[in-house]
């Protein structure tokens, strides 16, 4: 615990110009930064005697579609010598294009096409962004909030052409959300699927 | 004539019994020595991370026992104890020593997986039949405990879903007698078998700081010689009760870890008997309902319980805006769970770190200048297990 805030303040006083903001969170740092500052903070945090975050734990991103900059980027590291994590947190608009950092880590090659296949946030300098976990030829990032839960295509195999075939999803019952905070105002469909049959 | 080469491209998998489940790997090669791998994944995806925004915390737990599907509670464990990291609540002492023993014998689960099905990758059957008798054992107590072979859903926040029945610690511990002999027998035919250690000694060699820089955990990390477990350096639940070690390789080589995973395997076993020998009595989860549920027969009775057993059921308990990053050893690696409450009753993210992410992702720096045949050792030894890779 003692150790912690000293490597809170430590960092704090090295990178005064880069960190926005800091604080201790369930034993864990985190650190408010701009994009643009990424690369020295996390070679600084890397290479640093005395902080040692020599190891990339995960990157990913997280969808706040009302707020003004939409997505929060979040880098989680580990010091194996001073048994502590560190959470780099920035927030970007949706079409802004942010930097790599497999020149540092080369473990983030697949975490940042893990984000780019999920959000569609695209890195500079990555040296291979491709999709990684979702369908060849996918369309759309599924797990931006505004991607219904069912998605666009389903698949299914046709006797009639003799291979699997992809076609635009097709619910027989609509996707019920049902909010049991408040059960008297309903459920809300995602397509009004009686009235067009009409 | 000019001795001219040619490059030959080769589609290895996703339908392939030495790929452990469906990965699909593009391998480029020049003779019988691969130049280059692409490992395509995602054929499992399931879309678990969009599913768990969109059910309560406790519909979301069945879920993590479907990512790596060898060790079910290890998972559950990460997840619950970040909920309960967030909601502060005290976990009962007997409910602790209960979720040990589930995950050393989720560790031992995975590891008799792994250690038998890389011996029959490079070529031994028998390792396999022998260690899956045992893992049914094991399977049955997972059965007699939480009701299901593999899918448990047992670890709850708060502590566990039931109490054990009668007669399984006796068994558990009847088994902890005998189990160290069937890790003999198949050391007796795996450890100094001339074949074996051709095919995995030198085989896929990690150095110490390519296993730091390409951000492998667990016995990956171990193997090269980093003495890092969750379990010692940040104990969770009771771990720092025990007294267990911490097996570590020299040359970060297919074999050694092998060996580490045979020592890890004796280490839990060890646990699991210090869990007996200390098992304390009493409740197995808090006795807050607005968290955990009421008994049946409370229910029965009292209004109030029948309310909080509704409420839980629909709605769920809600829990406070927060963010949160939980880490355990699972028997891969570094299992972690990255999670943003926003105060409702649904995760608002839930981000899943898998061990096997980023084992796979190294495979073209492991398999390089490798001959074609020491691609299923090499990926026997990752512990690749695919519903935790593609999530």
């Amino acid at each position: 615990m003692q150790n912690i805030q000293k490597l809170e303040k430590k960092i704090n006083s090295e990178l005064t110009t880069k960190i926005k903001t800091s604080k201790i969170n369930h034993d864990q740092l985190y650190f408010k930064i701009d994009h643009e500052d990424l690369i020295n903070v996390i070679i600084f945090l890397k290479s640093n005697q005395e902080t040692k975050f020599k190891q990339l734990i995960d990157i990913t991103a997280v969808d706040f579609p009302e707020d003004k900059k939409r997505f929060k980027i979040v880098y989680l590291l580990l010091s194996h010598e001073n048994n502590s994590r560190v959470i780099i947190e920035y927030s970007i608009n949706e079409n802004e294009v942010i930097p790599s950092v497999t020149s540092v880590f080369p473990s983030a090659n697949w975490m940042e096409r893990e984000v780019f296949d999920m959000y569609g946030i695209k890195f500079k300098d990555h040296p291979d962004l491709r999709r990684i976990l979702t369908d060849y030829e996918f369309e759309g990032y599924p797990l931006r909030k505004d991607f219904p839960m069912t998605g666009h295509k389903e698949v299914r195999y046709s006797e009639d052409k003799k291979k699997v075939i992809y076609e635009p999803v097709r619910l027989e019952q609509n996707y019920r959300n049902f909010e049991y905070e408040s059960p008297w105002e309903g459920t809300k469909y995602i397509k009004k699927q009686s009235k067009k049959d009409e | 004539m000019s001795k001219h080469s040619k490059t030959l491209n080769l589609n290895f998998g996703p339908q392939h019994p030495a790929a452990h489940g469906v990965l699909r790997l593009i391998l480029e090669l020049d003779g019988e020595v691969v130049e280059k791998a692409d490992p395509h994944i995602g054929l499992l995806h399931r879309g678990t991370e969009k599913l768990i925004e969109s059910k309560t915390y406790s519909q979301a737990i069945p879920y993590f026992d479907r990512l790596d599907y060898v060790a079910p509670m290890n998972q559950e464990h990460a997840f619950t104890l970040a909920i309960e990291k967030i909601l502060k609540i005290e976990v009962p002492i007997r409910a602790q020593f209960i979720r040990v023993m589930f995950c050393e014998i989720g560790r031992l689960l995975s590891h008799i997986l792994n250690i038998t099905t890389q011996a029959m990758d490079v070529g031994a059957l028998t390792p396999t039949l022998w260690g899956f008798e045992e893992r049914e054992t094991l399977m049955t107590f997972y059965e007699r405990a939480s009701g299901s072979r593999l899918h448990a859903n047992y670890f709850r926040p708060g502590g566990v879903h039931q109490d054990l029945p009668r007669g399984l610690i006796d068994d558990i511990s009847k088994f902890c007698i005998n189990f160290p002999k069937i890790i003999d027998d198949l050391e007796s035919l795996l450890t100094d078998n001339r074949i074996f250690k051709q095919r995995n000694v030198d085989i896929g060699i990690v150095s110490k700081q390519d296993a730091l820089d390409y951000s492998f955990s667990g016995v990956m990390l171990r193997g090269s010689g980093v003495a890092w477990d969750l379990r010692k350096a940040q104990p969770y639940d009771c771990y720092d009760q025990f007294d267990f070690n911490i097996p570590i390789g020299k040359n970060g080589d297919c074999y050694d870890r092998y060996l580490c995973r045979i020592e890890e395997m004796k280490e839990s076993i060890k646990i699991i008997k210090q869990c007996i020998e200390r098992m304390p009595k009493g409740p197995i989860k808090t006795i807050n309902n607005k968290i955990t549920p009421p008994s049946k027969k409370e229910i029965k009775e009292s209004m109030e319980a029948l309310i909080h057993h509704f409420k839980l059921f629909t709605e769920g308990y809600r829990v406070d805006k927060d963010e949160i990053y939980v880490a355990v050893e699972a028997p891969k690696g570094e299992f972690g769970v990255y999670l943003i409450s926003d105060g409702s009753s649904k995760p608002y993210k839930c981000k899943i770190r898998a061990p096997g992410f980023s084992h796979l992702q190294a495979m073209d720096y492991l398999i390089k200048g490798h001959m074609l045949a020491d691609v299923p050792a090499v990926l026997g030894s990752m512990d690749i297990v695919f519903g935790e890779v593609d999530r």
